[in-house]
């Protein structure tokens, strides 16, 4: 048995360790080819994300990539591929932010009046591809690409002045208004500056997450559905109920993602409102195979590569080498999880073929490599 | 459950690389923000923070390039730049202005309404840095300069001469992404042809929306859409559309149509030589020279602060002249004249909004 958990831990590290060095293996040559010094970037990035401002702005951009891969990682666990989160998150943080600016409560009331509708904005928007998939059976993938395009022109519509936004005297910017004092989470100032409050509420809810996923019967069905959607029925889940209420949580927590800019530093909803979050998010999903603890690091990995990769421009370099290195990551870490896994059973197989070739009886926990 | 295990394997070791490569950046924390103290104006250097595109999208951001190239030639300033990434948030600006002004950058200037909320934070911070803001006037402060252009006034005399080019009496305005900023292009322009052609009929189509800025930067989309304009009967298109706008005048060009440049003289671009014959005219709005001014002014101990506009009278923005075919064409060239004076006499009042 114990020999069995040393193998494991062993390939299981090699996915990722193969895919990590791999990428920036590849990175370097990229660099090379282009005749570009290919070691003195990656110094930069390492250097940069030795400034204390720097590491603030990756703490917060962590958080908010968390969020949008937890909204993605609940649907990956039953084999449902929200691309949507992208759409789900803008428009709940424009509603919410609308909202957010027209009432006017006293401290917490207030923020949980705006996280509650961004939740339940993220929700509806997911919901109608949820409807869409449950009743008619049309692939959520491509009803959430299209909502998500949906959701870009009912933002821009809504945001006119003459619907919902508001044009500030001078400017060429479209906001929702500025949202009052009461409104703003509570951030954790430091000297490289202000890490968001909601930041931590967002790393909380990845341990909501694990245990709901793991511990509850929900998480069972949820997964279970997953696996095989057929065994699921079998057990007695109710598929529909459960591709509904998988988009309507996914929506949710997709609604959040804006939520640490809108209530930390913005404070509004305006035409440069960050666009692409939940596109990252699905990378940052797949990087952490959907595992809260996963997700957590390659949150920080890729905000790392994002924040550091700045700084690059001002040294004489571009600033795409970030974009390339984690465009390789993804493909680096698609391909070694799926080397790893052959290897993995072909070694098993060899196993067991040698077991059986001695004589030795078989045993039952030889399977589990393969799982 | 057994997978679920191996997953989490998996994911934790993935997550200590991951940690490790930040964490390896944490150590130098100490001494390395040793050297960012605040050295605001002592050195000759002026800074550009470029807006969505960056350096190379052949209109606004090349235009503000080419006010830093010139200062930078005339003035001796080291210019330094800094191009944003797609999906960023106003945090990210605040530290590129804030990183631009700590290297002692003076004027820093800022491309475009998007840096307004990001400009105010870090002024306050750097009292004795110059901030150039393009495009925006909704905030202010003494060492903040606003500069604006009457992008409405050169599109109304787009407008005019559109309106006396066209025979079929349909034109087209195509703007890159339904912005504020934009719809003055398209203000503008409209006023003008019905000033001067009430019957003419404006087909006006944008090519993005908000928060989708890929307007500005796919010709393609450009280019489709002046087809569509072109078929519906529009001989004159103008399109103010950054890179986009290329393709609208590749598709009016083949097609033997008038079109309409926008920010810099088109008609002199190198990349659109091939179409240029049929370039009418660009409407133009003089970014290089206000960022030339700017720099200069810090560099001359009198920084500009305020707002500083660039309209018709100061020729800030205009109606280019460089194509042969449309200064040998009198009427229009007359009407345009006409125009333009009865606006800078203020006889004529241009609509910033359609």
């Amino acid at each position: 048995m114990k020999k069995f958990d040393k193998d494991r831990l062993l390939l299981a590290a090699a996915g990722p360790t193969l895919a990590l060095i791999s990428a920036f293996v590849l990175t370097m040559i990229v660099l090379a080819a282009s005749g570009v010094d290919p070691i003195d970037p990656l110094r930069i990035m390492i250097d940069q994300a030795g400034y204390e401002d720097v590491q603030v702005l990756i703490v917060n951009q962590a958080g908010i990539y968390f969020l949008a891969a937890l909204a993605v990682a609940i649907g990956f666990r039953m084999n449902l591929f929200n691309i949507g989160v992208d759409g789900q998150y803008r428009l709940a943080a424009m509603i919410s932010a609308v909202v957010g600016a027209k009432v006017a409560l006293t401290g917490p009331l207030h923020i949980l009046l705006i996280v509650l509708v961004a939740m339940a904005t993220g929700a509806f928007w997911a919901g109608i591809a949820g409807i869409l998939k449950a009743r008619r059976g049309v692939s959520e993938v491509v009803s959430t690409i299209m909502l998500n395009a949906i959701a870009t022109s009912v933002i821009a519509w809504l945001l006119l002045p003459k619907n919902l936004g508001v044009q500030p005297a001078g400017s060429n910017d479209l906001t929702t208004g500025d949202i009052p004092e009461s409104g703003w989470f509570p951030a954790l100032s430091l000297p490289g500056g202000d890490i968001y409050g909601f930041t931590f509420v967002a790393f909380a809810l990845g341990v909501v997450y694990w245990f709901v996923l793991n511990r509850t019967r929900f998480g069972f069905d949820l997964r279970a559905s997953g696996a095989s959607e057929s065994a699921a029925q079998a057990s007695g889940v109710e598929p529909k109920k459960m591709i509904m209420t998988a988009m309507l949580i996914s929506g949710a927590v997709a609604g959040l993602t804006g939520m640490p800019l809108l209530l930390g530093e913005s404070h509004t909803y305006n035409l440069s409102f960050p666009l692409g979050i939940g596109f990252t998010g699905i990378t940052v999903a797949l990087l952490g195979r959907n595992n809260p603890v996963g997700i957590f690091f390659s949150a920080f990995l890729l905000a790392f590569i994002d924040k550091s990769s700045a700084g690059l421009d001002q040294n004489g370099y571009a600033k795409e080498i970030g974009t390339i290195m984690q465009g390789l990551i993804v493909i680096a870490v698609v391909v070694s999880y799926e080397l790893v896994r052959r290897y993995g059973i072909r070694r098993q197989q060899q196993k067991v073929g040698e077991e059986l070739a001695a004589g030795h009886a078989l045993k039952t926990d030889n399977k589990e490599v393969a799982a | 459950m057994r997978r679920i295990t191996r997953i989490a394997t998996v994911g934790i070791a993935s997550a200590a690389l991951a940690l490790s490569a930040t964490a390896c950046g944490g150590k130098k924390s100490s001494d390395s923000t040793a050297s960012s103290s605040e050295s605001a104006g002592s050195s000759k250097s002026a800074a550009i923070a470029y807006d969505i595109g960056g350096r190379g999208d052949q209109s606004f951001n090349d235009a503000a390039f080419a006010g830093l190239e010139k200062a930078e030639k005339d003035l001796k300033v080291k210019g330094a730049e800094a191009e944003p990434t797609e999906g960023e948030s106003e945090a990210d600006k605040v530290q590129r202005l804030t990183e631009l002004a700590r290297k002692g950058n003076n004027p820093v200037i800022g491309v475009g309404f998007a840096y307004a909320p990001a400009i105010k934070k870090v002024a306050e911070k750097f009292p004795k840095t110059t901030f150039g803001l393009i495009d925006d006037t909704s905030v202010t402060a003494p060492n903040i300069a606003n500069l604006v252009f009457n992008e409405e006034q050169g599109s109304y005399l787009a407008g005019v001469a559109a309106a006396k080019a066209s025979k079929t009496g349909t034109v087209g305005f195509i703007g890159g992404v339904e912005v504020p900023l934009i719809k003055k292009f398209e203000a503008g322009f409209t006023q003008g042809v019905k000033d001067t052609n009430p019957n003419a009929k404006v087909l006006s189509a944008y090519l993005t929306q908000p928060p989708d800025f890929s307007g500005f930067a796919k010709p393609d989309l450009g280019k489709a859409t002046a087809k569509g304009q072109l078929d519906s009967g529009a001989d004159v298109i103008y399109s103010a559309a950054g890179l986009a706008g290329s393709g609208a005048i590749e598709a009016t060009a083949n097609a033997g149509k008038w079109a309409i440049g926008v920010d810099s003289d088109q008609y002199n671009q190198a990349g659109l030589s091939k179409y240029k014959d049929k370039i009418l005219t660009s409407v133009t709005k003089d970014v290089p020279d206000a960022v030339y001014n700017l720099i200069k002014s810090v560099e001359d101990g009198k920084p500009q602060t305020g707002e500083i506009r660039y309209g018709l009278d100061k020729n800030g923005v205009g109606l280019a002249d460089s194509n042969p075919a449309y200064k040998s064409m009198a009427e229009i060239t007359a009407a345009v004249e006409k125009a333009k004076a009865d606006i800078i006499a203020k006889k004529i009042t241009v609509k910033t909004a359609p």
